[in-house]
């Protein structure tokens, strides 16, 4: 219904047929054309680290063991159930009878024996390829029961079974799906067109509830410009992750469109070299820390969109601790008198890499002309993502700017070989007790614990979190607020008329 | 004739030759790893040694050159990194959206500037032709993006005549596919047309100055008679140059038109290909854009050729 505007002259001709298609549109309308802005390099989850993957087939065309709903919390999907031993090494998966892949095969465990067998293998290209380095082996017992054993208790087992990278393939569609994905989700794949659109169909087989919409439409918009126009000339209907902030203001005064402001995984940090003088010394840390203001670098690069943070950590997820925003409050005396007592009264010069994004090269300006506060004067050095994964990310720079976007990554603290060069045989001891901790409870209570270690020591300098502004159609509901995974799930979406 | 024709394909594959060179070489410079880079800064080293070895970036550097240059003479441009399509059907598809761009926006232009010119040649001085003057400059002034987003929120927005962006296909249909690529040919056509005008509005008026038109007008001619038959001919070689400069043009210009209109052409393909280090797909879809330019300035030289006999025989 979209190419009906025609100019005046055609008007009449068409009158009729315009007349006897509108009728339809009287009843509910069941289509979404969701914009996106990168188009994913292929629609395999399994293979592939880009977001864009996730974006499109996540939770609508594959499904895995478990899955991440809206705030983050772990469900049963292909798993109906299971259980977990006493210590903390074998899952049992009970699984859902009655699921077929699209292609009309049955879904039993020998697929998923496949599926994490393929990720798992030596010549795995999966991005996610550390999600699956505990399990020893994984058993069929019957088609409905799966039996998976671990090396060593990892207490975000399940939860890793619910990234799209952990998702339930077929071995006899396995290698097609970077071109024609078939899993056992409420939407089956139906068109790409290149640098265009991607299509996906209501699943009338599907073994849960069926979808509400019977088509949406992924239609790639990259340019900010662009999707304004798209979204005021009602050519998408959304757009989950909005990349223009600088329209939001427009968007928000205009009422056919809801503006929803979320969060993301997305930390945003000032990553430091711990292993390199002079930020080696906590105390030329904490300087900095006591030096950032976060507000100014939200308001300045990011248009006043998202949460500052005091640890690496989501907002959102029901073990953040929020005071640890004031460990070190801004304070320029404060942070003068830290950097003169770690020997450097007059400061001293040092590189600032940043890569392409917007929330770093903005950033960044913001950062350095804070820090020449204290006389700390950085030398900013724009890299491109190539680059940056060549020299910052294997450890060779000072600082940088990168927004951490995995889900639940504070693990990533405890390898003394990751590029923050950071090694705390304290934090070390607390992520390894998480990793074997399956009780809720115990495990937010230790993922605290990493928190505010992590913040004392200023390993690196924490901004703020990555916004999530979603922009759609009044009418329309269901989409994601948050984004706990990078996913836009349409399985509860309608239209409200 | 023939020996003009020869000297001039037999340089037209050295600058061919020489532009597989360079691009192969200045992508080779470029730092990093495509493969670390597909999979994301998470991924396990042996994850990533495995990618490596698929896409075949283990094997030396000229291996891979000739391995390129003999996929080409074959026509195979070898398969794309990021999508798991050969870079023939990935331009293959594209170039179904750029080409008519292309040519339609410079139909749209040459239609617009040689009628504008010409009049304002002929109106040389008086009002008329002052205005069409300041018209042009503003229309050469402005950069074409900012253009097309006025024309997006003018005709999609407001009156909603086409969609903001987007391309249905052909197979939609000849009518959606010419309304979605109307706007982007017109933000890509009217600052041309503007340089263009303005180039054959200053030709004619220098061949109206010379000799010869005057020994037409002492013949009896009128002026438009004079205007159309002697003068016009004379007056295309610069015209022609300058579109042959602007198809060039046009086919970079698409890069930026594209994203605008969020087009699925050659120019979005290279773009995104780019930021991805999709090595193959850029090598290919620049070597084409090289072949274009060089095949064009080939095509302009016949051209001239055919204009002014004079040419043909001087480069003899």
């Amino acid at each position: 219904m979209s190419y009906h505007r025609f100019p005046t002259g055609l008007a009449a001709a068409l009158f009729l047929s315009t007349a006897l298609l509108s009728a339809p549109a009287l009843a509910a309308k069941d289509t979404l054309v969701m914009g996106v802005v990168l188009e994913p390099p292929h629609l395999d989850p399994t293979a592939g680290a880009a977001a864009a993957i996730d974006e499109v087939v996540y939770a609508n065309v594959f499904e895995g063991l478990t899955r991440i709903n809206e705030n983050g919390e772990v469900m049963p999907a292909l798993a109906e159930s299971w259980e977990v031993s006493e210590d903390g090494k074998t899952y049992t998966f009970k699984l859902r009878s009655g699921v077929k892949f699209h292609d009309g095969t049955d879904f039993d465990a020998e697929d998923v024996k496949f599926s994490l067998d393929r990720a798992r293998a030596d010549d795995s290209t999966n991005a996610q390829k550390g999600l699956f380095s505990a399990i020893e082996s994984v058993e069929v017992s019957d088609p409905q029961t799966v039996v998976v054993t671990l090396s060593n208790p990892a207490g975000s087992f399940l939860f890793n079974m619910g990234w799209g990278d952990a998702v339930i393939v077929a071995p006899e569609s396995a290698d097609g799906n970077k071109e024609n994905p078939v899993g056992t989700g409420p939407f089956k794949f139906s068109n790409w067109a290149k640098g265009s659109a991607i299509e996906i169909t209501r699943n009338d087989g599907y073994w849960g509830d069926a979808v509400a919409l019977s088509k949406a439409t992924f239609r790639i918009i990259p340019d900010a410009a662009a999707a304004t126009n798209a979204l005021l000339a009602g050519d998408v209907d959304a757009f989950a992750n909005f990349p223009a902030p600088e329209a939001l203001p427009q968007l928000e005064a205009d009422p056919r469109f809801a503006v929803v402001q979320g969060s993301t995984e997305g930390e945003t940090i000032l990553s430091t070299n711990n292993s390199k003088a002079p930020f080696s010394d906590i105390r030329v840390r904490q300087a900095i820390a006591h030096t950032i203001d976060r507000q100014a670098i939200i308001d300045g690069a990011m248009f006043g969109q998202g949460t500052p943070i005091g640890t690496h950590f989501a907002p959102h997820h029901p073990a953040y601790k929020a005071e640890l925003i004031d460990t070190y409050p801004h304070d320029i005396e404060k942070a003068k008198a830290l950097l003169a007592e770690a020997g450097f009264p007059e400061g001293f010069k040092a590189t600032l890499q940043l890569p392409p994004p917007t929330y770093a090269r903005r950033g960044g300006e913001i950062i350095a002309s804070q820090l020449r506060e204290i006389g700390i004067d950085l030398e900013i050095i724009p890299v491109e993502w190539k680059q940056w994964l060549e020299g910052p990310f294997k450890g060779d720079y000072d600082l940088t700017i990168v927004s951490h976007t995995e889900p639940l990554d504070i693990g990533i603290y405890a390898n003394p070989d990751y590029y923050f060069k950071y090694d705390s045989k304290e934090l070390q001891d607390v992520i390894a007790k998480l990793n074997v901790t399956a009780d809720t409870e115990e495990r937010y209570k230790l993922m605290g614990e990493a928190q505010t270690i992590i913040s004392k020591d200023a390993v690196n300098g924490y901004l703020f979190q990555l916004a999530k502004s979603g922009v759609w159609n009044a009418k329309i509901e269901g989409l994601w607020k948050n984004s706990p995974v990078q996913a836009n799930d349409l399985t509860g979406v309608h239209w409200n008329d | 004739m023939s020996y003009f024709l020869f000297r001039r394909l037999l340089s037209l594959l050295l600058t061919l030759l020489l532009a597989t060179i360079v691009i192969f070489a200045v992508l080779e410079i470029v730092p990093g790893d495509p493969a670390r880079l597909m999979l994301g800064i998470n991924a396990t080293e042996d994850a990533v040694a495995a990618l490596r070895e698929q896409l075949g970036l283990n094997q030396p550097l000229l291996t891979r050159y000739f391995s390129w240059i003999g996929g080409l003479l074959q026509g195979d441009l070898g398969r794309s990194f990021t999508y798991s399509s050969s870079v023939g059907e990935l331009i293959g598809e594209r170039i179904w959206v750029s080409l008519p761009l292309a040519l339609l926006a410079l139909t749209l232009s040459t239609v617009i500037a040689v009628p504008v010119g010409l009049y304002a040649a002929a109106r040389r001085g008086r009002a008329s032709d002052t205005a069409i003057m300041a018209a042009t400059q503003f229309g050469i002034a402005i950069p074409n993006f900012w253009f097309a987003l006025l024309l997006v929120y003018l005709f999609a927005i407001v009156l909603r005549w086409v969609p903001a962006g987007g391309f249905p296909g052909w197979e939609a249909g000849i009518w959606p596919a010419l309304k979605a690529l109307a706007l982007p040919a017109i933000a890509l056509a009217l600052p041309q047309a503007a340089i263009l005008s303005r180039i054959a509005r200053s030709a004619l008026i220098e061949v109206l100055g010379e000799d010869f038109i005057r020994t037409a007008r002492a013949k009896g001619l009128t002026r438009s008679q004079t205007l159309w038959h002697h003068a016009l001919r004379n007056a295309l070689i610069p015209v022609v140059t300058i579109m042959g400069l602007q198809f060039a043009f046009l086919l970079a210009g698409t890069i930026i038109i594209e994203n605008v209109f969020y087009l699925p052409g050659l120019g979005r393909l290279v773009f995104q290909a780019i930021t991805q280090h999709d090595l193959p797909v850029v090598q290919g879809t620049v070597l084409l854009l090289v072949a274009s330019v060089v095949l064009t300035n080939f095509l302009v030289d016949l051209v001239y050729a055919w204009i002014d006999p004079r040419l043909r025989k001087t480069a003899q």
